[in-house]
């Protein structure tokens, strides 16, 4: 495209300022909406991808149906509970070899904690064993954990998380202050030797209002728990192995259950869900994009509708082109150019109106700009202009000059 | 002096042989031209005279390439014109034909400058030559002073010169106008009149329709067109030497 065909398009352009800004307006609202929503589409994943491997990267959880949909049929003659004895066996290397940690949880509710007169309840209460916070990803940010010792020990310690902290003393304060301090639960006093790093919230649940302290602690506060546990979390040896992991473990459960089927295991396989989550995602911001191509098509037509006036409107002109020498393809180029012109500027308007909508949080979605959607916003815009400019400027082109030039 | 410019090489260089024009399909038939046999030679000096919807317009749109005959021939400098392509016939409006029209017909809110250049561009120039060809073109038709101002900041007179700028600035070898003095008042068009006796002068083959005796009277040969079919034709002038009103002829 020589500058001389640029010039004379962009004066077409100028000439009708208002209908060109109108024009460029749809095209821009469709650039701009596939690039805004496709990063609300990606920002979302991302969040959701994030929450997901907040609780632990290739892990199972795992219980007896205890929550979620009943699992408990009617025909169950007794209630299949996991025991102690179980959680060693799922560490055992030889029958379940792609498991690399077990850690058993028991689950203490609306267990209050009062320190120096501040009371709250933290959102879980967890006894739990060491590996636990690697497999969930627990850092201490200050103090330390508790051990496998402790554990036997019914050591009377706990590690808790900012929100507790802060709950107990105030927003200000600082947490490290707690660490060595007594903090009543129900009816035994805890020693707080750690503070979790903050974990922020998942969506749905602030990870910093919790409390851990070892497994038999917390037993000795709820009386009649015996030796169950209310679920186990089990870590694979690396993201592939949680399929076979997820079998392992179900093998050895069953073995070991009398009476119990498959169904009475509930088995949250966090690698599969991560899977249909990005499955979802990706269907979510397909059908955004989608949405967002619409209304680019529409600003095509747009595009073709100016583009019909345009030419009807400078019939005479295209006569007097003709008459001096024009030939049909330097017509055709001519409002080809002003076409694609008119998508390019408002494509590149469109791109800063999406990049620039992006730095917002949009329902609660920090939205993450793909550079893909992007360049193909910005690809189609100009495409649309040159698809939907073909039949009108093709029209101006096969105009018979003595009939362009009689035209009023 | 001025004749030694004149081509003396006399041969047809426009040639039609029994064009016919039917407008409108159907049952309204309009017989435009009826069988008209024109010849032209080159540095000839034709005015097409001819009643209202007599066919004049029709047939200068046939030589000017600009429209097609329903049936008949047309060869321009020996080449049959209905066997050409697009681009061909491009080119012809081009290079080869200047069209003046009466209504001018400059392309608006475009400089006088733009507009004479345009032919220009077509034909595949360089700006910077371009430019200079242009210019030439407008000064030697009075119009230096006038180069950026828009068609509707000038006169009719003045945006009939730009017209004819336009028109001979390819140098093209026939200059056709379509009641080119129509619009204009009788200073402009004695003005442009001067400039057509000079085209002609200088060997261009000039072709002029027009209504008005004193115009036709510029010209070497008088066809007049009747109802589509041409019932006079009368010679004035030898085809090789100036035109019968030119200041050469008188000096
Ligand atoms: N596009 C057209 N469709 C139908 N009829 C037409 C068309 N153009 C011209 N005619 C008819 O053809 C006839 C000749 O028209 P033309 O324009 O050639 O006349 P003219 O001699 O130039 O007249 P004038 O002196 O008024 O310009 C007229 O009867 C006119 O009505
Ligand atoms: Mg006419």
């Amino acid at each position: 495209m020589n500058l001389e065909g640029l010039r004379i398009a962009l004066g077409g352009i100028v000439a009708n300022k208002l209908r060109s800004g109108l024009t460029m307006l749809g095209i821009m609202i469709g650039v701009a909406s596939v690039i805004v929503l496709v990063a609300v589409g990606a920002g979302s994943a991302a969040a959701s991808r994030q929450r997901l491997e907040a609780l632990g990267s290739n892990t199972l959880t795992i219980s007896t149906g205890g929550f979620g949909f009943g699992n408990r049929g009617g025909t169950q003659s007794r209630v299949i509970r996991i025991e102690d004895s179980d959680v060693v066996a799922l560490s055992d290397k030889v029958e379940a070899p792609s498991v690399k940690l077990v850690a058993p949880i028991v689950a203490a509710n609306s267990i209050a904690a009062v320190y120096d007169g501040a009371s709250t309840t933290p959102q879980q209460f967890q006894g739990t064993n060491e590996a636990l916070f690697s497999i969930r990803n627990y850092k201490v940010e200050s103090g330390v954990a508790f051990s496998d010792a402790d554990v036997v020990a019914h050591a009377k310690v706990a590690v808790i998380g900012l929100t507790v902290a802060k709950n107990l003393l105030g927003d200000n304060a600082d947490a490290n202050t707690l660490i060595g301090s007594e903090v009543r639960f129900g009816n035994a006093n805890l020693t707080v030797i750690g503070i979790l790093k903050p974990k922020g919230t998942n969506g749905t649940q602030d990870q910093d209002n919790i409390v851990l302290a070892p497994l038999t602690t917390v037993r000795d506060l709820i009386s009649g728990s015996g030796t169950s546990v209310s679920q186990v979390i089990v870590q694979a040896t690396n993201r592939k192995a949680t399929d076979s992991a997820q079998t392992e473990v179900l093998n050895i459960l069953l073995s070991r259950k009398a009476g119990s089927t498959s169904t009475s295991f509930l088995v949250l396989n966090q690698a599969s869900l991560l899977q249909t989550q990005d499955a979802n995602n990706r269907t979510f911001t397909v059908l955004l994009g989608a949405v967002a191509a619409i209304s680019l098509l529409v600003g095509g037509i747009g595009v073709m509708n100016i583009m019909l006036v345009t030419v009807t409107e400078r019939t005479r002109e295209i006569g007097i082109r003709k008459a001096i020498g024009a030939r049909r393809s330097d017509v055709l180029g001519q409002f080809l150019t002003e076409a694609v012109l008119l998508t390019m500027l408002g494509g590149l308007l469109g791109v800063a109106a999406g990049l620039i909508g992006s730095r917002y949080t949009i329902v609660d979605v920090k939205p993450v700009v793909e550079p893909y959607s992007v360049f193909l916003a910005f690809g189609v815009a100009v495409a649309v202009g040159l698809f939907f400019g073909i039949y009108p400027a093709n029209r101006a082109a096969q105009l018979r000059p003595i009939d362009a030039l009689r035209y009023e | 002096m001025m004749l030694a410019e004149a081509p003396p090489l006399a041969r047809n260089v426009i040639d039609i042989r029994a064009a016919t024009k039917v407008y409108g399909m159907g049952d309204i038939q309009v017989h435009a031209l009826r069988g008209v046999s024109l010849a032209v030679e080159r540095g000839d000096y034709v005015a097409i005279m001819g009643a209202s919807g007599s066919g004049k317009s029709t047939l200068m749109n046939i030589i000017g390439c600009l429209d097609a005959p329903t049936e008949g021939e047309y060869y321009l400098d020996g080449a049959d014109v209905n066997a050409l392509g697009d681009s061909e016939l491009a080119d012809i409006r081009n290079r080869g034909i200047g069209f003046v029209f009466q209504s001018f017909n400059l392309i608006p809110r475009t400089s006088a400058l733009a507009n004479v250049e345009l032919p220009l561009m077509y034909a595949g120039m360089k700006k910077a030559q371009r430019r200079e060809r242009a210019l030439a073109a407008l000064e030697a038709l009075g119009l230096a002073d006038r180069v950026d101002h828009h068609p509707n900041e000038l006169s009719g007179g003045q945006q009939q010169r730009v017209a004819i700028a336009r028109a001979i600035v390819t140098s093209p070898a026939i200059v056709l106008a379509d009641e080119p003095t129509g619009a204009l008042d009788s200073v402009s068009s004695t003005e442009v009149l001067r400039i057509f006796d000079q085209l002609n002068q200088f060997g261009r083959t000039v072709i002029v329709i027009t209504h008005e005796q004193e115009v036709a009277d510029h010209a070497k040969r008088v066809v007049r067109l009747h109802d589509g079919s041409i019932y006079d034709d009368v010679r004035r002038a030898a085809v090789i030497g100036p035109p019968p009103m030119a200041p050469g002829r008188v000096a």
